[in-house]
């Protein structure tokens, strides 16, 4: 028997070191993805690797991958929010609203109130679910019109513009610490923060849990109400900060702001390895899944293709990545079962 | 086998007081007491329906009793959720086990007090040298690294007792923990439970099978329609003792077969064969006969059966119904010319578990019941329930999803599913599989009243004791061969178990 034991824990002690474990990581493929993308890409044009190019990529990747974090905690938990783009459209019209009327409100207090706003919308959501005992899916395309609506009726075809909101607020979004954009460095931030919260607090690995088996999780005394609007908030909470970061970004705000975003979240995490029925994927998944989609976008542009084709290989990467879970889940439950755990 | 070990008479560690607990109309539970000692295992059990699982969910949190009181270590405890059972010390194994699939091992056995660093961080490293520590514990060797996906039933129940180990749990209840498992494991489980309960555990055990209750228990708690009947030393107690008091009622009274004059011919299989399956399968039935297929597992009786259904192919030989010949292929077809098959496997060839009971009933009816094309819910509902009376099945709306009933009220269910096609022959395999002793004697009851009304039956079992108290005519396979057919008065244990194995078998 310890001779088993003694080599059981050889092979796992040191998991980051072995090749092997590397590349049996669901993210290995999209990094290879990605690195044949713009190989290829670069290739053909050489100023797809330009520094403005490679700037451009990482600017469009930080909002989606912000917002796709907070949808990865969701999916995990099996749920989902479609309700982060009108959060993100509701956050950046009303930030952009009070910079304008309060020329000297300082940076953090911009942060601060989007931060707010989206973990308000985020409370909504998860008491809807859990409370009310409703499919996320519903719920969030429920909250999705109405926040949305909430935006309109108040902006009310009304835009505010880049030349009406306070310089040092879009200078934050433009502007770098030792030549990385700041939004690049949030966005790292907020990804590295959640990763570890999912991976390493206990909070996290019940949401995975939940995700699992709602049933054993509610058996195994997990809080399941605490969780659910956890989980919520901080989605909502992450839409609201990607808000500030778009009003910031792009200065011009109008009711329409981030409207349909949620898909292309969506499409981030699912195409980064997280589980469409939860339980399994991680933070930095949803974050390579957020730069191969703008990465393609980008490529398609530099390539001078149709930009239908871009979304059809969207569309084509999320069935792929469905698929491709599929099938190794299969796998891994096969040798499993064929693996005798014991004797 | 030990059933050495003297009762603890000290305090209870948890006791259960007069409790009470109904959903809707029905009264699943009514003053039920009991008291559970440290030391000891506490067998508790009833027939199906008894109310033995909605015990388990008030000690476990998930229901709160109607009225009366849990009281452990003498304090009247209420418990709100399965967390505040689980701080009292109480662990709960269900029949299915409830590990995350996902997670790992280790994971899932630290689930909810998980060691955590100075930062407030997971402790990965100690969480699973507490698993290593755990499984040596138990004499039983599985990867605490490895996912619980894929983890067989066995090993799925070691993991959840590892679970209950580790949060110093002191009261185990074991909902039919060995329901899935084999004889070997089944024996690894005991002892590890034997040293728990040695080591001042108390444990309460459910279980349908006597012969593991008397090697495992101390004590005994019988229940009957929810209510309490009796707790005793199992020692005081015989088998038979356990069982009139389960059921009310006689053993002898379990196997009712009426005589009936077996009628016409209606179903005629002639050298019916299936290469690697079965050869040359040749047999008659008769109206208001109850004909038993016997043999053993994978003798081939359900593959003739499904094959003379139409659900599986054949390569040669005849099936004529009422003089005609029936497709091969055709399940359709037979259902038309008056045959029912109710498979083996209810959960998941019989039944369909989210929908309502009166849907299942009606489904195979649909066309027939459908005006138009459409379904209404009055003639679905009219039908379930004249039929579910005949069968006397026990549930709180015909609405409710199937999945919430017994397992001896779901085969009622697929009974009345396919009864309600008025079929002139029916083919039941494995009637009474994992039904209580008390629901067993109903259906047997029915399907001899069937068979006094003029249908044919057929029955395929691998109860010995059922196909000898039900059956007129005794079909006996031997690896694909028909190699026997006795008559009732012929048909012993002996002599069927004798051409099952093809050899004389010492009693």
């Amino acid at each position: 028997m310890s001779v088993a034991v003694t080599e059981i824990h050889k092979q796992d002690q040191k998991p980051g070191r072995s090749l092997g474990y590397v590349f049996r990581q669901r993210e290995m493929g999209i990094v290879l993805a990605l690195v044949a993308l713009v190989a290829y890409t670069a290739i053909n044009q050489s100023r797809f690797l330009s520094s403005q190019s490679i700037r451009d990529i990482l600017l469009n990747t930080a909002i989606l991958a912000v917002l796709a974090s907070g949808m990865a905690v969701v999916v995990i938990t099996r749920h989902i929010d479609l309700s982060v783009g009108s959060v993100l459209g509701l956050s950046a019209f009303a930030v952009a609203t009070v910079m304008q009327h309060n020329q000297d409100l300082p940076m953090v207090a911009a942060l601060a109130l989007g931060l707010g706003i989206g973990a308000v919308a985020g409370v909504v959501n998860g008491a809807l679910v859990h409370f009310g005992n409703v499919p996320a899916l519903v719920v969030t395309l429920g909250t999705m019109y109405a926040y949305r609506g909430l935006t309109y009726s108040w902006a009310g075809g009304q835009q505010v513009t880049a030349d009406e909101v306070p310089r040092h607020f879009l200078r934050f979004a433009n502007s770098d610490l030792l030549g990385v954009p700041w939004l690049v460095i949030i966005a790292l931030a907020v990804i590295a923060g959640v990763g570890v919260m999912m991976r390493n607090y206990r909070i996290g690995r019940e949401l995975y849990a939940m995700g699992s088996s709602p049933q054993a999780a509610g058996l195994a005394g997990i809080k399941i109400a605490r969780n659910t609007l956890v989980a919520f908030v901080i989605s909502g909470a992450l839409a609201g900060l990607g808000g500030v970061l778009y009003a910031s970004r792009f200065g011009t705000v109008d009711a329409a702001s981030g409207n349909g975003y949620e898909l292309q979240v969506v499409a981030a995490v699912v195409v980064g390895g997280v589980a469409v029925f939860g339980g399994s994927g991680t933070i930095w998944g949803a974050g390579l899944g957020a730069l191969l989609l703008t990465v393609i976008g980008s490529a398609l542009a530099v390539l001078d293709i149709n930009q239908f084709w871009q979304q059809a290989i969207v569309g084509a990467l999320i069935v792929l990545a469905i698929g491709a879970d599929r099938l190794v889940a299969v796998r891994i439950a096969r040798s499993l079962r064929k693996r005798d755990s014991h004797v | 086998m030990t059933t050495d070990r003297s009762t603890s008479s000290g305090p209870a560690l948890l006791e259960v007081l007069d409790v009470s607990k109904s959903f809707g109309a029905v009264a699943a539970v009514q003053g039920v007491s009991f008291p559970l000692y440290a030391g000891e295992a506490h067998a508790l059990v009833g027939e199906n329906g008894a109310g033995k699982s909605t015990i388990v969910k008030m000690l476990a949190g998930v229901h709160r009793p109607d009225t009366g009181t849990l009281r452990a270590d003498g304090e009247n405890r209420t418990f709100h959720s399965p967390a505040d059972a689980k701080a009292a010390g109480i662990a709960v194994i269900y029949q299915e086990p409830t590990l995350f699939p996902d997670l790992s091992v280790a994971e899932n056995i630290a689930m909810g007090n998980a060691p955590l660093t100075r930062l407030r961080q997971i402790d990965r490293r100690s969480m699973r040298a507490t698993a290593e520590r755990l499984f040596a514990r138990l004499g039983v060797r599985i990867d605490p690294d490895r996912p619980a996906r894929g983890l067989s039933i066995a090993d799925q129940q070691i993991v959840e007792i590892a679970k209950a180990l580790s949060t110093k749990a002191r009261v185990l209840i074991m909902d039919e923990p060995t329901a899935a498992l084999s004889g070997v494991e089944v024996e690894r489980l005991f002892s590890v439970v034997r040293s728990l309960r040695d080591e001042g555990a108390a444990i309460m055990f459910i279980s349908h099978r006597f012969e593991e209750i008397t090697a495992l228990c101390q004590r005994v708690t019988i229940m009957r329609d929810g209510r309490h009947v009796a707790t005793e030393k199992v020692e005081d107690l015989s088998v038979d003792d356990m069982i009139r008091r389960m059921v009310g009622r006689d053993l002898s009274a379990l196997f009712p077969k009426q005589e009936v004059t077996a009628g016409d011919v209606v179903l005629t299989v002639e050298g019916l064969s299936r290469e690697g399956v079965f050869r040359d399968i040749s047999f008659e039935v008769r109206a208001g006969e109850i004909v038993a297929l016997a043999g053993l597992v994978g003798s081939g009786r359900s593959e003739v059966m499904q094959a003379v259904f139409g659900v599986d192919p054949y390569d040669s030989g005849t099936v004529v119904f009422n003089g005609k010949r029936l497709k091969p292929r055709n399940p359709r077809a037979a259902m038309n010319a008056g045959l029912a098959l109710v498979p083996e496997d209810r959960r998941q060839q019989g039944l369909v578990m989210d929908l309502s009971i009166a849907r299942n009933v009606t489904l195979p009816r649909s066309g027939a019941l459908a005006r138009l094309g459409l379904l209404f819910g009055g003639t679905e509902k009219r039908e379930a329930e004249s039929w579910t009376r005949k069968l006397q099945t026990r549930f709180g709306r015909l609405s409710d999803a199937v999945g919430t009933l017994s397992g001896g009220n779901q085969q009622k269910v697929v009974l009345a599913k396919w009864l309600a096609t008025g079929p002139k022959l029916l083919i039941v395999d494995e009637p009474t599989r994992g039904i209580d002793v008390g629901t067993k004697a109903e259906v047997h009851r029915l399907m001899s009243s069937l068979a006094a009304d003029g249908m044919a039956v057929v029955m395929v079992s691998s109860e010995l004791p059922e196909v000898l108290g039900m059956a007129d005519r005794v079909l006996v396979l031997r690896e694909g061969h028909l190699v026997a057919e006795l008559s009732r008065a012929e048909a012993t244990e002996e002599s069927v178990m004798y051409a099952a194995m093809g050899q004389k078998v010492t009693a």
